[in-house]
Formats: structure tokens, sequence, C-alpha cells
């Protein structure tokens, strides 16, 4: 048994659980300074009423609802209409609110992928991404690894991600150092021709439009 | 043909969003953005200028040198004006 060195009942912080498996470290770790200034600030603007805790949840949910599948259905409509990819190249912001997006304040800029060019988004700064559009980022978008290498050997990058480019495609690196997002318009694959736009839609992944993959085959 | 700037080589102390690599560096005006508050004042809560915002293009050449991976790639960053000096009105 390997909790035989126990006699008494009681929570174990370390060794083995009775299935024999390390126990995982409790995510209960004292606040920062930052989160308890985030709750003090929280409670001091409900407390003076300006915001209702049932508006801070609706926002939390509203966030929470925009995912991935919202940009997918923008570059799906890009692919099968001409004159919206036209729009959303001009100012992506627009052409998203167009398809019912709420997108709030942010200013979008749409980046094409063709033969010859392939772009890629990062943030060395921060986290900059368009959320309000793709719904939150993922983790590794946030790290110092991804930040630093993606401006500094994007292709090794992109061979980490699984994409291996040839030379004569180039790379851009977009840096959203300021008040724009970037969103990548994936190249259409071949053998999709007769599809619907709710099927391309389907072949749409988030790392397509951030430049870390392309879209499925079908 | 395209408007040539240098990134300006400060060290303001304090919240900026000109990136440390991109100071010195030569790019080309990719597109004018429109004009946004000043985040180096919005970080503090100080009233605000708006200031120009650009796209500003580089070679990866351009910022990495001979070590640069593939020197025809290129880097777009946003940069607010007062952080670029132009070339070619200096030239002129």
């Amino acid at each position: 048994m390997p909790h035989d060195h126990h006699d008494h009942d009681h929570v174990h912080p370390e060794g083995l659980s009775p299935s024999g498996h390390p126990y995982r470290t409790d995510n209960d770790a004292p606040l920062s300074y930052w989160q308890r200034m985030e709750i003090a600030v929280r409670e001091l603007l409900v407390e003076k009423g300006h915001v209702t805790p049932a508006e801070i949840a609706a926002q939390i949910d509203a966030m929470d609802a925009r995912s991935p599948a919202n940009g997918a259905a923008v570059v799906a409509r890009a692919w099968t209409d001409p004159a919206f990819k036209a729009r959303l190249l001009e100012n992506a912001s627009e052409a998203s609110r167009e398809m019912g997006f709420d997108i709030g304040p942010l200013h979008l800029i749409a980046v094409e992928n063709t033969q010859d060019t392939h772009n890629l988004i990062v943030c060395t700064l921060c986290s900059c991404y368009p959320r309000n559009l793709l719904g939150l980022p993922p983790d590794w978008y946030k790290t110092r690894a991804y930040r630093s290498r993606a401006v500094r050997e994007p292709r090794a990058v992109l061979r980490e991600f699984g994409l291996d480019l040839p030379d004569h495609v180039t790379v851009r690196v977009h840096d959203s150092t300021a008040d724009m997002r970037y969103i990548v318009l994936p190249a259409r694959a071949r053998g999709t021709d007769g599809m619907t736009e709710a099927e391309l839609t389907a072949l749409v992944t988030r790392d397509s439009m951030i430049g870390t993959g392309v879209p499925r085959q079908p | 043909m395209a408007e040539r700037v240098r990134v300006r080589t400060l060290t303001p102390p304090g919240h900026v969003r000109a990136p440390w690599y991109l100071r010195g560096k030569v790019g080309v005006i990719e597109r004018p953005l429109g004009a946004f508050a000043n985040p180096e004042q919005l970080a503090y809560g100080l009233p605000a200028e708006e200031k120009p915002l650009y796209r500003v293009r580089f070679t990866m050449a351009d910022v990495w040198g001979e070590g640069a991976e593939a020197p025809n790639d290129t880097l777009d960053a946003e940069l607010y004006g007062h952080w670029l000096e132009r070339l070619d009105a200096h030239a002129a």
C-alpha cells in the first residue's frame, strides 16, 4: 500500500494518492498584489454604483462566448464572396460587424496568405490578440518563447508547429505593438470548390488565423 | 516610393510601446493608421494627446543584420509618429 506509513486519516499534500498517482499541488496560492488590486477596484466600483455584479458577470459571459468560430465564419465568407473579401481587406472591423459580430471598439486588420506570402501574428510587448472576435488567446501565444522567437526566427517556430514553408514563400510577421489587432486570412485549400460556406467554416482553425497553421484539408 | 523612416533610439522611462529590438532600425511606412491617444500618457491616467500611428515594415535583414533567418522576410510593427525620424525629409 502506498500509504501504509500513515495510520491516520487526513489530507496528503505530497506522496501518492490511494490510486498510486502523485498529488497535484492545489491551485490556492495566496492572491498576488494585482489580483488583490483587481478585487478592490471591482468592489469599489460596485459599492459606488458604477457597475453591478450582474453587469460584470454578463461581460465575462460575453467574452467567454467569443471563440475562433466567429473568425472562421468571417474567413469562409471571404472565401466565397469576393466583394466581402475586398471589404475585409479594406476594413476588417467593419466587415466583421457586417456579419453581426459584436466586436466593440476592436480595430482589426486582415492580412492575406497567398501562394507566395505567409503571415504570422505576434505581440512581442504583451499578449495583444483580437479577443473581441476570436475569444481568449491560446496560452502559448502569451509565452516569452513564442513572443521573442516569432520575430527572430519565424520559420523555425512555424516548423515546430508543423509548417515547413518553402524558400519562395515570403514570411510576413506582424507585431501588434499598439492599437491594431490582426487576423490572418488563410489561403483556401485546394479541392474545396464545391463546398458550401458552412462546410468551409469547419476547415478554418484558430491557428490558421494566427498564422501558426493552415486550414484543414477536406 | 515608400517613405523611409528610422525608429528613434530614445530610452524614456515609463510605459512605451516602441519595442526595444526596433529602436534605431530603418523601415518604410506600410500605411498610416490615423491618430490614437498616446499610450505613454494613457498608461498613467493622464490626459493623452492624439498621436499619428503608422505601420512600419522592416526586412528581417534591416532588423537582424547578417544573423537574419531569411533576409527578405518582413516584420511590420505599429509605431507612433513621435518615435519616427523621416529619412527622406532629412536628405532633402
